[in-house]
């Protein structure tokens, strides 16, 4: 079986998840991949959230808030790409890809660019592989 | 610890879900999950059937969280949470899995748009297991409503709601209310002239008892939630007492210094010191800084020499007013798309290219022509081109189409007939007349022997390729009917260009914390079921800063705002949302990182019983969750979005 790479998805409510939700109400397909989580602002998904799902053997973490200038609580979406600078250099470090773990703003009109960026990123995944951190995790509870 | 006894209903949605999900299959899984005590699936969850269901296993079976897998939360997640409660269960103990729009509809294959679903519920069971009771408090509401631009909508809106005896302030950028349709000569399909029926509803905007109007002001700052919005509001100086004036105008008169009338759309002029048109509300002058030769060169003064009230007040200074309301209606209306950035129409080039606007000033009979329709050299046009969608429907500008353009523009060609028995084309792509009367004036100025074109035009221009071309506008175009190119030359060309979003929509939707769509106007909560509500509540959004539209459909969506306006009062309280951020006062070290972060100024580190802990204020806090990342220690947790809650999705997303 070819592999089917497993993202979870952070979005905010208030663009992102309603930009995902018009993909549907659009009947635009995707990719299966993407598990969604509804998060009130970007700005409030921790990185403990990100290395949880890593560790716990997602092969991607996708995050996805406002377009910069309308996030809904002001400024959460630049709180979102300065964490988001720090965390790339930790993954770095520890060894896992930086395309595992992307970033977009997806507003609340853009079904058709939400349906791209599953796309996409399932792609860059499944290019990649499985994740080294996923499959050892999942040895050790094993 | 308290047994958690879990139901999850899984909603067919018709075939909207079962089609492309097992709901059967779903179900059972979900019956095979711990703390599950029953697991059902059913057509239509949202229906009172549907929901008899949670309720009837909340009494019966004493399920005591509850998960629902169906379409977006977005959309029915306060449906169930009502369901919940009726049934005497807390509704937070509930969660929405959302098998639709993010699962059926987005996917075909059935056997992992199943086993998405399943995963999807499986986090939602876990999550809800951790969910705690939150309470559900209510505050006193400001009855008070705030309306922003005064043009038809935000007059319309103004009325409705002070006609209910509620205290409206009406805040107007320029320095009278009307909006465009102060500067619209007759109106389509009627022919009713505007100033006539906009004129009373302006007197009674300035006389009213419950409204407050504050012209020549803009909006600085808005704090606070639906029910207690604090508005910073600039009143900028008109260098005139609008106590004083009496809106005479022998200033006007007086003042040596003219300059173009935006009123007149440049075809007329106006003092320095002016009242922008004969019908203005507030009826006072007001000073123009930026031209005024006294604030510029430190002499003249004419008009305070003149003036026998003694109004003109060199010294006024802008003034803040603060207010207090309880919700908040946008009607700031549209700009016109600027044709010169379509160079080959040739706008500003040639004499003799109107805009619509100009157009209506031309045919008015208070206009700087009087009402007669005459070209630069005062005579008459013997023939007219009407350009329909500059700008509209056009991938380079703007996709959409704006909606009163073909209408607009069959209004100017009776109007030419009528006044100068000129030739008049048509040049348009489709004709789209679907409003109430519109197909029968389209008849109708048909059958007054207009011309119609079909096709886009490529270019205006003076180059003559014959001698009757000479001296002329030629209009190139491709006739789409007749499948070639024409020119058809014209002594007049109208331009019908866009209406498109404020340039200021961007900062507007910013200040009240609003969405706005691709093609830039303020966004709606729902397109279809919720359409003046936006995703702020208790902001509302009418005319056409909420796409372009006609008179009549502006007013019926100010009329619609106000009444949601008028609901949000009658209500009289607002339910504070639980989902706050809380402090565990024994794990917070007072570091003060979720202070800095919070951009709504919620958490502070304060002194209790002796010792420094963050206390977060509820009715600042909007629950975004920043302060919860950063805090070190995990004292700081916005309810119903907490650690476990999360991680718990997010770990039993990834199981098997
Ligand atoms: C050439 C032309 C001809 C037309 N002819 C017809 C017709 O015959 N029949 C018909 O039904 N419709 C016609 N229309 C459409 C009509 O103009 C609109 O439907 C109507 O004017 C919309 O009203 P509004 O109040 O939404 O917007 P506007 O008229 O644009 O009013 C908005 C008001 O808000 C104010 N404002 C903006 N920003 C702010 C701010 N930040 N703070 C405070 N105040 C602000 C503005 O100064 C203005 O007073 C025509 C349009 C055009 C362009
Ligand atoms: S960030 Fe956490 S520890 Fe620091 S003051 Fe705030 S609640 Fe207390
Ligand atoms: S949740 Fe957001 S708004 Fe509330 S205190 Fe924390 S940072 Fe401020
Ligand atoms: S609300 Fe979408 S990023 Fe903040």
């Amino acid at each position: 079986m070819s592999f089917e790479p497993k993202i979870v998805g952070f979005l905010c409510n208030w663009c992102s998840y309603a930009g995902a939700d018009l993909a549907g109400i659009s009947r635009l397909k995707c990719a299966p991949n993407v598990h969604i989580i509804r998060m009130m602002c970007s700005g409030g998904i921790s990185p403990f959230f990100i290395l949880k799902a890593l560790e716990a053997g997602a092969d991607g973490v996708l995050i996805c808030g406002c377009n910069l200038g309308d996030c809904h609580y002001r400024e959460g979406n630049y709180k979102t790409i300065r964490r988001m600078t720090l965390l790339k250099k930790v993954l770095g470090q520890l060894g896992i890809e930086q395309e595992r773990v992307q970033l977009h703003w997806v507003c609340a009109s853009c079904g058709d660019e939400f349906v791209d960026v599953v796309n996409r990123m399932t792609a860059d995944i499944k290019e990649l592989g499985p994740s080294r951190l996923g499959v050892k995790s999942r040895d050790l509870t094993r | 610890m308290e047994d958690i006894r879990t139901g999850v209903y899984i909603c067919h949605c018709g075939l909207n879900i079962a089609g492309t999900v097992d709901v059967e299959e779903v179900a059972n899984y979900a019956g095979t999950l711990p703390a599950v005590v029953v697991a059902r699936h059913y057509h239509y969850m949202c229906s009172d059937p549907g929901q008899a269901l949670i309720k009837d296993d909340i009494k019966n079976l004493g399920v005591n969280r509850v998960v629902v897998a169906s379409c977006s939360p977005r959309m029915h997640e306060p449906t169930f949470r009502r369901a919940c409660q009726d049934a005497g269960l807390n509704p937070y103990l509930f969660e929405h899995a959302n098998i639709r729009e993010h699962c059926s509809w987005v996917h075909d294959d059935k056997r992992l748009a199943t086993e998405k679903a399943k995963d999807l519920v499986r986090a939602a069971v876990r999550r809800v297991s951790f969910h705690e009771p939150l309470e559900i408090k209510e505050r006193p509401l400001n009855p008070n409503v705030l309306v922003v631009g005064g043009g038809i909508a935000g007059i319309q809106a103004a009325l409705d709601i002070a006609n209910g005896e509620h205290r409206v302030y009406l805040v107007e950028k320029e320095p009278a209310i009307g909006g465009h349709m102060a500067q619209l000569d007759r109106t389509f399909p009627t022919l009713d002239c505007s100033e006539c029926i906009l004129t009373p509803k302006m007197t009674e905007v300035g006389q009213h008892p419950f409204i407050t109007l504050l012209a020549y002001s803009e909006v600085e700052e808005v704090v606070g939630s639906v029910g207690n919005f604090k508005v910073r509001v600039k009143k900028k100086a008109r260098y005139v007492d609008e106590e004083k004036c009496t809106g005479c105008g022998v200033c006007e008169e007086k003042c040596p210094w003219k300059v173009d009338s935006e009123f007149e759309m440049g075809l007329g002029k106006r003092g320095v010191v002016y009242v922008p048109f004969a019908q203005a509300i507030p009826h006072v002058a007001t000073i123009d800084k930026e031209h005024c030769v006294y604030f510029l060169k430190g002499k003249c003064r004419a008009c305070q020499k003149f003036c026998d009230a003694k109004a003109i007040d060199f010294e006024q200074k802008d003034e803040i007013v603060e207010l207090e309301v309880g919700s908040i209606i946008l009607t700031t209306g549209y700009d016109i798309f600027d044709t010169r950035r379509i160079q080959q129409y040739g706008y500003g080039k040639y004499d003799n290219i109107l805009t619509g606007l100009e157009f209506e000033r031309m045919t008015c009979a208070a206009g700087p022509t009087e009402g007669k329709v005459l070209l630069k050299n005062g005579q008459q046009p013997g023939s007219v081109a009407i350009i329909h969608c500059v700008g509209s429907r056009d991938e380079n500008y703007h996709e959409y189409c704006s909606r009163v353009c073909c209408m607009y523009a069959l209004k100017y060609a009776h109007l030419i007939k009528e006044l100068t028995k000129a030739e008049v084309y048509q040049m348009y792509i489709d004709m789209r007349c679907f409003g109430e009367g519109f197909e029968e004036f389209y008849r109708r100025v048909c059958d007054e022997g207009v011309n119609f074109i079909r096709g886009k035009v490529a270019k205006v221009t003076d180059v003559a390729l014959t001698e009757d071309e000479q001296g002329r506008l030629i209009v190139a175009a491709e006739d789409t009917l007749l499948g070639r190119m024409i020119r058809v030359p014209v002594d007049m060309v109208i331009l019908c260009p866009a209406l498109e979003p404020r340039s200021d929509a961007d900062g507007i939707a910013k200040l009240f914390t609003i969405n706005r769509r691709a093609d830039g106007f303020f966004m709606e909560r729902h397109v279809k079921l919720d359409p003046v509500a936006t995703a702020t509540e208790g902001v509302f959004i009418a005319g056409c800063c909420e796409g372009p539209k006609d008179i009549p459909d502006t007013v019926a969506q100010a009329s619609a705002a106000a009444a949601k306006a008028l609901s949000v009062i009658s209500r009289g309280r607002v339910v504070i949302e639980p989902t706050t951020a809380q402090v565990n006062e024994v794990l917070c070290q007072a570091c003060g990182r979720c202070e800095e972060i919070c951009d709504f100024h919620a958490p502070k580190i304060i002194s209790k019983d002796g010792l420094r802990v963050s206390s977060v204020d509820a009715a600042l806090c909007k629950g975004c969750g920043a302060c919860a990342v950063v805090c070190p220690t995990g004292a700081m947790s916005v309810r119903h979005s907490t650690r476990e809650q999360i991680k718990g999705m997010v770990e039993a997303l990834l199981e098997v």
